[in-house]
């Protein structure tokens, strides 16, 4: 779909350096570019200093501002090695408090780098040195957070090479970091999303839409109008104000990696957007999936994958002697980030238009057990054919004899609106105006293609990467059954733009999660929501409960389908406070977050 | 209704946890199954032991591997209901089934995917495929994720911050403080007019307009409202200013209360308020308030609007506004009963959100008694005093 728009057109006439830049087509659909071959610049050793700034970079031929570290956007690639300690002094030359994160490592709480949870942040003009052990091998990234900084570029990419011999085999590696950039200040971004709902979402469905024939029947349409639901409300951010880029270039930059035929090429990929989930594909090559959130998974092949804010997938690829285009399409369809794979620079390869946009369906508001039964058979795995009791308490499936009528659950629309906010399906949740909605049956989704891409990965041959396509390579660290289980519920309000753990908002929280020390409990994310949200612990790795046991994946962030749930078993045995959000920086910032605190069994209770 | 539902699955529930334990503890062995076998397509060495990598090599994770199973397995036994003998064998079963030797890092050079070639029972354990026949003794125990969870009670939440053993205690609880007001506590702010606009009709061209400030959090809000309307010249004719304590009471709807000052020719009457604000099923937007005057006369006014999206930026938004009167006010030329109706049609293009130029139609009518009333100012006929249609012409724009 191409949208002409003046800010399109605006921006495309400023597109250089390209012989044939067409007006009318926005910066991705661009035919020819030159491409940017222009590697990361990279950080390492022992010591490593960073100084965080305020610049301009040049997006398409356009400049804009962000914020930098060590004068790029991304930050510098931070190589380390396993087993090393590492030591990093932050210099900060902005004039506001900012900090950095490392996203999935497992680092003392206190170097974790959350201001007011981990310390206290790092002031205006000067400098914090963070100092610890690297535990662990893989693609990992580092953000700031403080503010909304991460949005304006204050984000980079962290490798971390083996002790050892690397189990995944390659004769060459490329980091691509995947982000958002908007000419648009963060904050003026979060205060239009809380003035207008659907402010950034130029797909709505339009009566020229319903006289053509496109998107909702009529009826379907007043059944969600008389709901309040928009299903095309699908990013609250899009393609209108966002340039989605690779390594800091835009579309029309083209960023090219470079290869030799036949080589097995690594692609650390790393979703550092701010609101933007990905689907990343390279026609015409199968991407094997070796690693998910830095820690390697038996190899998987697809077609196409969903990357959620803040995960990292590493994908083995092995091409011919021809230019592929990468392809990351933000997943509502506004917009895409494109990089090229070529023998040399200069080449291109065609670059896909975007696929039609997703429409919200009754299962993304939690109604999963009505109307399509017929995905769950698929869902399940093969050996639960009864269902599993933990299963069935959790709602993935249900034993025989309720199968069949769904009492209280018509599709007439009156009851549906009722049944959508029905406290009764979730009795903890306060009953305020946090609380848009509430699933009425939610159910795992994690073995579904995730939202947008369940079309696409119907045709046939064309494999698109699910949850449950996951297994660790290694065997799980922590083989013991969780010893209690709890559910988080994610809420939240997309008229009035507020979002929530339990309905909520953290500054309206009174206790933290509490863990002990050493303890193994199942968390159940229930989404009753009409969008997902990728949800990240700091700290900790957790496993997610997907039916492969002992191998199950490990990861440091889940992205719960809309009106779906996620379950993992964690093992709190880092002690302290951590974080614990919605990586959608703008739910986070709306309230979506908890501290998930960690003590030793004695001090659990109040202590001076 | 849907409460029986759930009883009734939760019934089943209970009841499946009896029934569904052999068919876990099955799936559970085709997980084992498949280590010693591991017929996956060698590469050269396995390269790294896969046993290796298990516990983090923290200092407390290794605390933790030796005294979690005291801990956790106390409480999964008081927790664990007699439903569930499975989960402690499993720990026992556990160490018979450490497969050192593994493949499984080998496989990973080798890359493609064992074709389909049969169905190698690691992915008939993902459900990937489905084995010819159902391999092994079916009796082996969940391992891992696969088994249930107990209910051991959650430990009391702590009331100290765990950095202020590392950093100044009062810096660390300042940050803290920053740090959730931060995430979920902002203040804004939008003034918002609907309508503003010229209206060209019959008799004399005027102008309209109606609009709203709020500053304020999620939940409670400072709103200012003013809406007036009056003839080229002439002194303004008609002319409010509310301000109200705005409170969100659900997801979509807004209680307020207030004062309403009148200005403009008529009389300079202050109102107590009392109103709701908010959004109705099938995306109408909706007021209404009920004034209470320092007279002691009783007025309400309801207004409605509706956005209809035609492309995405051209939209057309039907309004209607009902004024009511419980008795007849002179001095500010009301009648009582439904002392006037407004019906609007307005097309406006959105260059951007925030600025819509729009033109449309306005038809006005006013009761008999508010006309009367009207007629006695303005000089005019009552005729068109009652109202009329009018073409507008204005913009929608907020900040």
């Amino acid at each position: 779909m191409t949208r002409m728009t003046r800010r399109h057109f605006l921006r495309d006439v400023g597109l250089t350096g390209g012989a044939a830049t067409i007006p009318w087509l926005p910066a991705w659909a661009q035919p020819v570019s030159a491409g940017i071959v222009a590697p990361l610049p990279t950080v390492s050793g022992p010591d490593i200093a960073l100084r965080v700034a305020h610049r301009m970079m040049m997006i398409d031929g356009k400049p804009s501002h962000a914020i930098g570290i060590n004068g790029t956007t991304p930050a510098p690639l931070i190589r380390l090695r396993q087993g090393q300690t590492a030591r990093l002094s932050v210099t900060n030359d902005l004039d506001e408090e900012t900090s950095i994160h490392w996203h999935g490592l497992l680092v003392p709480f206190q170097m974790d780098g959350v201001p007011g949870i981990s310390f206290p942040g790092i002031a205006a003009r000067s400098t914090f040195t963070y100092e610890f052990p690297v535990m662990q091998a893989g693609t990992y990234w580092y953000h700031s957070h403080s503010g909304l900084q991460e949005q304006m570029g204050h984000y980079g990419p962290i490798v971390i090479d083996p002790a050892g011999v690397d189990p995944i085999a390659s004769d060459r590696e490329h980091v691509v970091v995947l982000s958002d950039h908007s000419p648009m200040h963060p904050h003026r971004i979060f205060q239009k999303l809380k003035q207008q709902g659907g402010y950034f979402n130029y797909q709505k469905q339009t009566l020229a839409g319903l006289v053509s024939g496109k998107d909702q029947p009529l009826a379907d349409r007043l059944m969600w109008g008389g709901m309040r639901m928009d299903p095309t409300d699908v990013s609250d951010v899009t393609g209108s104000t966002y340039t989605y880029l690779v390594n800091g270039h835009g579309p029309g930059d083209n960023w090219t990696a470079l290869f030799q035929p036949r080589e097995r090429v690594r692609l650390r990929i790393v979703n550092a957007s701010a609101m933007t989930t990905f689907n990343v594909r390279i026609p015409g090559l199968k991407l094997t999936i070796v690693q998910a959130d830095g820690l390697n998974v038996r190899p998987v092949a697809v077609d196409e994958f969903q990357i959620a804010v803040a995960e990292t997938y590493d994908v083995i690829v092995e091409p011919d002697a021809r230019a592929y285009s990468l392809v990351a399409e933000a997943w509502d369809r506004s917009g895409m980030a494109r990089a090229t794979l070529a023998p040399s620079a200069g080449m291109v390869a065609p670059v896909p238009a975007l696929r039609k946009r997703p429409l919200a369906t009754m299962k993304d508001m939690g109604m999963g057990g009505m109307g399509d039964m017929s995905g769950m058979g698929h869902d399940m795995p093969a050996t639960s054919a009864p269902c599993p009791p933990e299963h069935a308490a959790m709602g993935h499936c249900k034993p025989a004899a309720a199968s069949g009528d769904m009492p209280g659950m018509s599709h007439d629309g009156a009851t549906m609106s009722h049944s959508m906010r029905d406290f009764a399906n979730a009795s903890e949740l306060p009953r305020t105006p946090t609380v848009q909605t509430v699933s009425p049956m939610p159910m795992d989704r994690t073995g579904e293609p995730p939202q947008g891409l369940a079309d696409i990965g119907q045709e046939a041959g064309y494999k698109v990467l699910v949850y449950r396509d996951l297994v660790a390579l290694d065997r799980n660290p922590d083989l013991r059954a969780p010893s209690r289980q709890m559910r988080i519920h994610l809420t939240g309000n997309m008229e009035r733009y507020m979002w929530a753990f339990d309905g909520v908002k953290l500054n309206e929280v009174k206790a933290p999660i509490p863990f002990r020390q050493g303890e193994r409990v199942r968390v159940t994310l229930v989404n009753d929501t009409m969008m997902a949200h990728p949800i990240h612990l700091h700290g900790h790795f957790f496993e997610l409960v997907t039916g492969h046991g002992d191998h199950a994946p490990r990861k440091h962030t889940i992205n719960v389908a809309p009106g779906g749930t996620a379950t993992f078993d964690l093992t709190a045995d880092a002690v302290g406070d951590w974080a614990f959000h919605c990586h959608m920086l703008y739910h986070m910032h709306a309230g979506m977050m908890q501290v998930v605190t960690v003590r030793p069994a004695g001090e659990t209770g109040a202590e001076a | 209704m849907i409460r029986a539902a759930w009883a009734l699955t939760a019934m089943m529930t209970a009841g499946a946890v009896f029934v569904a334990d052999p068919a876990a503890a099955q799936m559970h062995d085709m997980h084992g199954m498949h280590m010693p076998g591991m017929a996956m397509p060698a590469t050269p060495v396995a390269k790294k032991p896969a046993a290796k990598t298990p516990a983090r090599p923290r200092s407390h994770a290794i605390r933790k591997v030796s005294r979690a199973p005291s801990a956790a397995a106390a409480a999964t036994k008081r927790a664990s209901s007699p439903e569930q003998p499975a989960m402690q064998e499993s720990h026992a079963a556990m160490p018979g089934m450490a497969m050192p030797g593994m493949a499984m890092p080998g496989m990973a050079p080798g890359m493609t995917m064992p074709s389909a070639a049969a169905c190698p029972p690691g992915h008939a354990a993902m459900g990937h495929c489905t084995p010819s026949q159902a391999p092994g003794p079916a009796e082996a125990a969940p391992v891992g994720t696969d088994q249930p969870a107990g209910n051991a009670p959650p430990p009391a939440p702590p009331t100290t911050l765990a950095a202020a053993r590392f950093y100044d205690p009062a810096t660390m609880a300042a940050a803290n403080r920053a740090m959730r007001d931060e995430h979920g506590g902002m203040r804004f702010s939008q003034i918002l007019f609907n309508l503003a606009e010229v209206q060209v009709r019959d008799g004399r061209d005027g102008y309209r307009w109606d609009g709203e400030g709020w500053f304020g959090g999620d939940i409670h809000r400072l709103v200012v409202k003013s809406e007036g309307e009056g003839d080229f010249g002439r002194s303004i004719e008609s002319a409010e200013v509310q301000a109200l304590y705005a409170k969100a009471i659900d997801p979509y709807w807004n209680l307020q209360a207030g004062v309403r000052q009148d200005l403009g020719s008529g009389a300079e009457r202050t109102y107590a308020v009392v109103g709701v604000e908010g959004l109705a099923p099938y995306w109408f937007d909706v007021e209404g308030s009920v004034f209470l005057s320092n007279r002691g006369d009783v007025l309400a006014r309801a207004e409605a609007w509706y956005d209809q999206r035609i492309t995405q930026r051209l939209v057309l938004q039907p309004r209607v506004e009902l004024n009511l009167a419980a008795q007849d006010v002179p001095a500010s030329r009301i009648g009582a009963g439904l002392s006037s109706t407004e019906l609007g049609l307005r097309l406006r293009y959105e260059v951007a959100r925030e600025f819509a130029p729009y033109v449309g139609l306005s038809y006005m009518h006013a009761n008999t008694a508010t006309a009367r009333y009207s007629r006695a100012r303005r000089e005019r006929s009552v005729d068109a005093d009652t109202g009329g249609l009018a073409v507008a012409v204005g913009i929608r724009g907020w900040f």
